[in-house]
């Protein structure tokens, strides 16, 4: 069966203004990824992980080349098409989880169905049990300032994975994550992978993740260095 | 509505944050009804002991007279249009007659004005029947104030000197008959009440009058070359302009109290800009769309108006209900304030002035809001999340 095809990179290049001249985070990337990858960007820090998830992720524009994601190629999106396939589709899991502070745990990750417009009943169901999913239940009242760094990992998650979107990007998602509660969230998101067919890009470098991912593209000084398939 | 929703619960998350800008906004709210109401009151007052002491509803003046020249009083006094004389019988109009004179407290010369009014008018409520009767000397009567400055009592004699109209002096004796105590300086200070009659025969002028006193309001279009018609405008024209002055003096006052409140509401929008900025490239990145944040900020912002005025009415009604019905006590020593002022004010908090303050504060804070979220929402959401500071 041909899969369909999630995210395709074409030549992608995303220069940063560095004082005078340009810093090439990202040198010419080709990729696609397809439905149900579980699928990681692997390579050391600086080698432009961060920056290529936040393109995927509509959150910034390529410098040159294209990058279509879920057949929208992003440096043509408007604003507010760019705000909707992220609303939509995508559920980001940050390096340094994000969490609204004002908001409490249940409220964080309620957010994302909220702007979906969800009824109240479905917004509760679906939080709580993502709140379960990552043993965080008896959280749910606390705010992100009384979160340990696990929790709030685990809240970030949660938040990303809330509204089943087609694609997650997490940008290392076990950081502060014990062994455990690595492996327990590592599972869970099998599962949903196998059982919704969400496509999952992970940024990182924690051997755990690693292990589970069944692509690894070792990203080198901003340019694809190997992609490779493990068979399981 | 979302906005409002997720408006709300980022107010409440900030916990005491908002209420403390809640309560600086609501205090403004207080002040500024407080100051404008007592203001108001203050006018109205002034205004009303004004009529009823000095002013009448309206006044005819000879054309000659102006009250802040006393060169001009000598020469402005005529025949009393017979057209008045009706009204005079049935205490509509009261006619006064005004001279400069002098007297002679412990010694000291001192220049007066000497005015005359007829003794039976009930048209201001100078106490001219305490003049009635047989006495030695000149009745007459005195303010509190004159009173008080040339330690003068009640039966005391006092000299006076004055001229005729044909400019020679003569002096006389006056005695006290009554000291009236009121709230109207320019019927005060500085001045000898006697009755009209006796002054005319003084200055040698039957049945002449400086100025005639009208109980009505209106341009009674009394046909006269000598007297023209003032409104109640026209006669108070001072304690507006005063009042008006105290509004200036107090609009500053009340523009640091907003500039106050702006900047606590602006602190929490804009200067928190670190912390903010962040929420907002989050809120971003999870897909709210910039017109979402927008509107998200700027009614987050105006919120904090509307649960200011919701406070602000909770001490604040009570408070201002009080005063409305006890008054405000002013301080001692107003007294030569230079316009009427009374012991106490009764504050007047018209609907106006509610509503107009209301809707001040509320546009302020939608304002100071709206300008920053429009700013931060511009940004990158990769430089926001990042904390970077534009
Ligand atoms: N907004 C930016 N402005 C300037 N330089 C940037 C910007 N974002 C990233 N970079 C640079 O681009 C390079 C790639 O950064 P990126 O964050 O993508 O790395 P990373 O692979 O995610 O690293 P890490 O594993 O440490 O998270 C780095 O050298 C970084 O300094
Ligand atoms: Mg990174």
């Amino acid at each position: 069966m041909e899969k369909e095809v999630k995210i395709q990179l074409l030549e992608l290049v995303k220069s940063f203004p560095m004082g005078k001249r340009e810093f090439l985070a990202l040198k010419g990337i080709d990729l696609s990824i397809y439905s149900g990858e579980f699928s990681g960007l692997v390579g050391p820090s600086g080698s432009g992980k961060t920056t290529l998830l936040n393109i995927i992720g509509s959150l910034d524009g390529p410098s040159q080349g294209e990058a279509i994601v879920l057949g929208q190629a992003v440096s043509k999106l408007s604003h507010k098409q760019a705000a909707h396939l992220r609303n939509q589709s995508i559920g980001f899991i940050f390096q340094t989880y994000n969490l609204l502070p004002v908001y409490t745990a249940f409220e964080n990750v309620e957010f994302p169905l909220l702007l979906l417009k969800k009824s109240s009943s479905e917004r509760k169901k679906a939080v709580m049990e993502a709140l379960d999913w990552l043993g965080l239940a008896d959280r749910a009242k606390s705010k992100p300032g009384t979160l340990s760094g696990g929790e709030s990992q685990r809240v970030a998650i949660a938040r990303a994975m809330v509204k089943r979107p087609e694609i997650v990007l997490a940008d290392e998602p076990t950081a502060n994550l014990d062994a455990e509660n690595s492996h327990h969230i590592l599972k869970t998101m099998v599962d949903l992978n196998k059982s919704l067919g969400t496509t999952f890009l992970f940024a990182t470098h924690d051997e755990k993740v690693i292990g589970y991912l069944r692509r690894i593209i070792h990203l080198n000084d901003g340019k694809v260095a190997a992609d490779e398939i493990i068979e399981k | 509505m979302l906005a409002i929703k997720l408006a709300i619960r980022n107010l409440l998350g900030a916990g005491l944050r908002t209420w403390l800008n809640v309560f600086v906004l609501s205090l403004s709210y207080v002040m500024i009804i407080y100051m404008n109401g007592m203001l108001d009151g203050w006018n109205s007052q002034a205004k009303s002991d004004m009529r009823v002491w000095e002013t009448g509803g309206s006044q005819y003046w000879h054309t000659e007279y102006d009250p802040f020249d006393a060169f001009t009083i000598e020469d402005s006094h005529a025949n009393i249009p017979v057209d008045f004389n009706k009204g005079i019988a049935a205490g509509d109009f009261a006619p006064v007659l005004i001279t400069t004179a002098s007297i002679f407290p412990e010694g000291r010369v001192q220049s007066v004005l000497l005015k005359g009014i007829s003794i039976n008018q009930n048209v201001v409520q100078l106490p001219s029947t305490s003049m009635l009767g047989e006495w030695d000397d000149i009745p007459a009567i005195i303010g509190k104030r004159m009173a008080e400055k040339n330690k003068l009592k009640k039966g005391d004699l006092l000299t006076i000197r004055w001229r005729d109209v044909d400019g020679t002096f003569d002096a006389r004796d006056v005695v006290i008959t009554e000291i009236f105590s009121c709230n109207v300086p320019s019927i005060d200070a500085g001045q000898v009440w006697i009755p009209l009659n006796t002054l005319q025969e003084m200055m040698q002028v039957a049945n002449e009058a400086t100025i005639i006193i009208s109980s009505s309001e209106d341009d009674l279009d009394i046909l006269s070359a000598e007297f023209v018609y003032k409104n109640f405008e026209f006669l108070t024209e001072e304690v507006t302009k005063i009042i008006q002055a105290k509004s200036v003096g107090t609009s500053i006052f009340y523009v640091i109290l907003l500039l106050l409140a702006m900047l606590a509401i602006f602190d929490t929008q804009v200067l928190s800009i670190f912390r903010r900025q962040r929420e907002i490239g989050t809120q971003i990145a999870l897909g709210m769309t910039r017109g979402q944040v927008v509107r998200l900020f700027t009614i987050e912002g105006a919120m904090h108006a509307v649960l200011a005025a919701g406070l602000g009415a909770i001490y604040g009604i009570p408070l201002l209900l009080s005063q409305a019905k006890n008054g405000i006590p002013m301080p001692e020593g107003t007294e030569d304030f230079g316009m009427a002022i009374s012991d106490t004010i009764i504050p007047e908090y018209s609907i106006g002035l509610i509503v107009g303050t209301i809707i001040a504060v509320l546009l302020a804070a939608t304002i100071v809001s709206y300008i920053p979220a429009r700013k931060i929402s511009k940004m990158k959401p990769t430089d926001a999340i990042r904390g970077k500071v534009q």
